[in-house]
């Protein structure tokens, strides 16, 4: 009885130091990010007034101007980008959910996730070498190039899982009403699996939204309004990188307003993903 | 198909035969799941096929719609025939042949996208019967009234099919099936998952189903097969695990008076 309080004395210090440092390292992440967005906010927010989200940039020494080329030209590559990324993505994750058991399969499955591991940069110089090389001109559809690239792993990989999650019940139910196996993905398996295939594609947009390193020798960036692909554009996460490397205080506070709308665009797309899936858990 | 006698009540003089069966055996992988099964079908009779659990009945019934071999490994040997033609044959397509024999699962499986009447109209709609809206319409609703659903989903048509109950969305499975009009229906454990009145409904709606449509049934349910079938078929599984048929015939019969002693060991509930 004793020696039972004992060991039970001594596990629970090594439980309670358990739970002491699991917590403390989990506050500290949980800091770290809210210290981060803090930072950036209030950084950010006196450079963020209408002008700054309507007007280009000024030129170095007037003050004032925006990032309105910025901002269309992010939807722009990233919309370009999403339209070539989600038929490949859907289609090949649909191939592996539904007949992927072969070596090519796998094949195609392992070269996703080291695709997912390749960093952003060598994908941007690859997007250079055969987009942007050979036309000896930058243009924001070598960067949609190069973004749909990165987006393809995480599309291919939510696009198998949310196939496979429709229940074979369901699958079997529209091939013994002679459905042909079209009729069946299109009709049946495709928008039961459409919730998750969203979510996919939401995180997916909120990984590139962000990255810079392959606009460097893609997009380029300009100080104009830009909206044909075939141009040089200016990117939002360009125009950070830019500004901030330079040597102007304007310039700077506008670096921060950039990344807090940039912040703020993730954190609604993170937002909108968890939205669909919440309706996803409503269906079934 | 256009030959179907809608008329034909007369079930048990009858010897039209709308489904045979010519030693068909499956398996899964290596593994066997039926050898030899030869039944036939009486056209707008109700046949149930009994057994225990792991007998093959299932796996049987899925041979007569193709739908064993869309499992990865599986396959099938021997010869069904529907009207007279083997569904077997390369030449038939296994797409269209389903379309001619419905199916009804264990658990309802309602599409779980679409809305009531979306679920009825799908294979109408998606198998270019029709894609005239009127059209569509009037067949959901015949099918609906057939499987004696209608009534409790008139006023609700476009809502989501899985608000339904489980017994309701069983008879929405029915109605499906039903929509494409087929000559065939078979059924796999379809009460099995429900509550004892959502049976009575579906027993009772087999019953005037039977009347245009030839409906096979499998049940491990052995009052069910007695109250509802015509014939009886009873399957059993040797040291193998793999099934066969032990004895077929009229249902009074198999359950009055059985040939062989391992059915009457069943029906008397000795093992089972």
């Amino acid at each position: 009885m004793i020696a039972g309080d004992r060991l039970g004395s001594s596990r629970r210090v090594a439980g309670l130091a358990g739970v002491v440092l699991t917590g403390f390292c989990s506050a500290l992440a949980a800091g770290l990010l809210i210290l981060l967005l803090g930072y950036v906010v209030v950084q950010g927010w006196s450079a963020i007034n209408p002008s700054f989200i309507t007007q280009l940039p000024h030129p170095v020494g007037v003050s004032g101007g925006g990032v309105a080329n910025g901002i269309v030209g992010t939807v722009i590559v990233v919309g370009l980008a999403t339209l070539i990324s989600v038929p490949i993505g859907v289609l090949t994750g649909l191939y592996l959910a539904v007949y992927g058991r072969g070596i090519a399969a796998e094949l195609v499955r392992f070269l996703a996730e080291v695709l997912s591991g390749v960093p952003s940069i060598a994908i941007g110089l690859f997007a250079y070498t055969i987009l942007v090389k050979p036309f000896a001109h930058f243009s924001a559809l070598s960067a949609a190039f190069a973004f749909a690239v990165l987006m393809l792993p995480l599309m291919i990989r939510t696009s198998e899982e949310a196939v496979r999650g429709v229940p074979t019940s369901i699958r079997e139910g529209a091939l013994a009403l002679g459905l042909p196996d079209y009729g069946g993905v299109m009709h049946v398996v495709l928008p039961a699996a459409r919730p998750l295939i969203v979510t996919g594609l939401l995180l997916s947009i909120a990984r590139v939204t962000g990255e810079t390193a392959p606009l460097l020798f893609t997009a380029f960036g300009s100080q104009f309004w830009e909206v044909n692909p075939t141009n040089p554009m200016a990117v939002l996460a360009l125009q950070i990188f830019t500004y901030a490397i330079s040597p102007y205080d304007d310039w700077h506070r506008q670096a921060w307003g950039g990344a807090l709308l940039l912040i703020l665009a993730v954190l609604v797309l993170n937002i909108g993903a968890r939205i669909a899936l919440a309706g996803r858990t409503k269906k079934f | 198909m256009q030959t179907t006698i809608v008329t034909a009540k007369t079930v048990s003089t009858s010897t039209d035969i709308a489904l045979s069966a010519r030693s068909v055996s499956a398996w899964y992988g290596a593994k066997q799941a039926i050898r030899g099964v030869s039944l036939d079908f009486i056209k707008n009779s109700i046949t149930a096929i009994m057994g225990p659990s792991g007998c093959g009945k299932t796996t049987f019934l899925r041979c007569l719609n193709r739908i064993h071999e869309s499992a990865l490994t599986a396959r099938t040997s021997g010869e069904v025939l529907l009207d007279g033609v083997n569904i077997y044959d390369p030449e038939v397509n296994p797409v269209v042949t389903r379309r001619r024999i419905g199916m009804v699962f264990q658990r309802p499986n309602p599409f779980p996208t679409m809305s009531i009447l979306e679920n009825v109209i799908a294979g109408p709609r998606y198998t270019g019967m029709t894609k005239d809206p009127r059209e569509l319409r009037e067949i959901a609703e015949d099918a609906l009234r057939r499987a004696a659903v209608y009534d409790e989903v008139a006023d609700k048509l476009n809502s989501p099919a899985l608000a339904l109950s489980g017994g309701q969305q069983q008879r929405l499975c029915i109605a499906r099936a039903l929509a494409l009009q087929p000559d065939v229906l078979l059924m796999d454990e379809p009460t099995s998952a429900l509550d004892p009145l959502s049976t009575l409904k579906i027993e009772e709606l087999m019953e005037r189903l039977a009347a245009d449509v030839t409906v096979i049934i499998v049940t491990h349910n052995l009052q069910q097969a007695a109250r509802i079938s015509h014939y009886t078929g009873f399957m059993l599984g040797d040291e193998n695990r793999v099934g066969s048929v032990v004895e077929f015939g009229p249902t009074e019969r198999i359950f009055t008076h059985p040939k062989d002693s391992r059915t009457e060991d069943y029906i008397t509930g000795r093992f089972g």
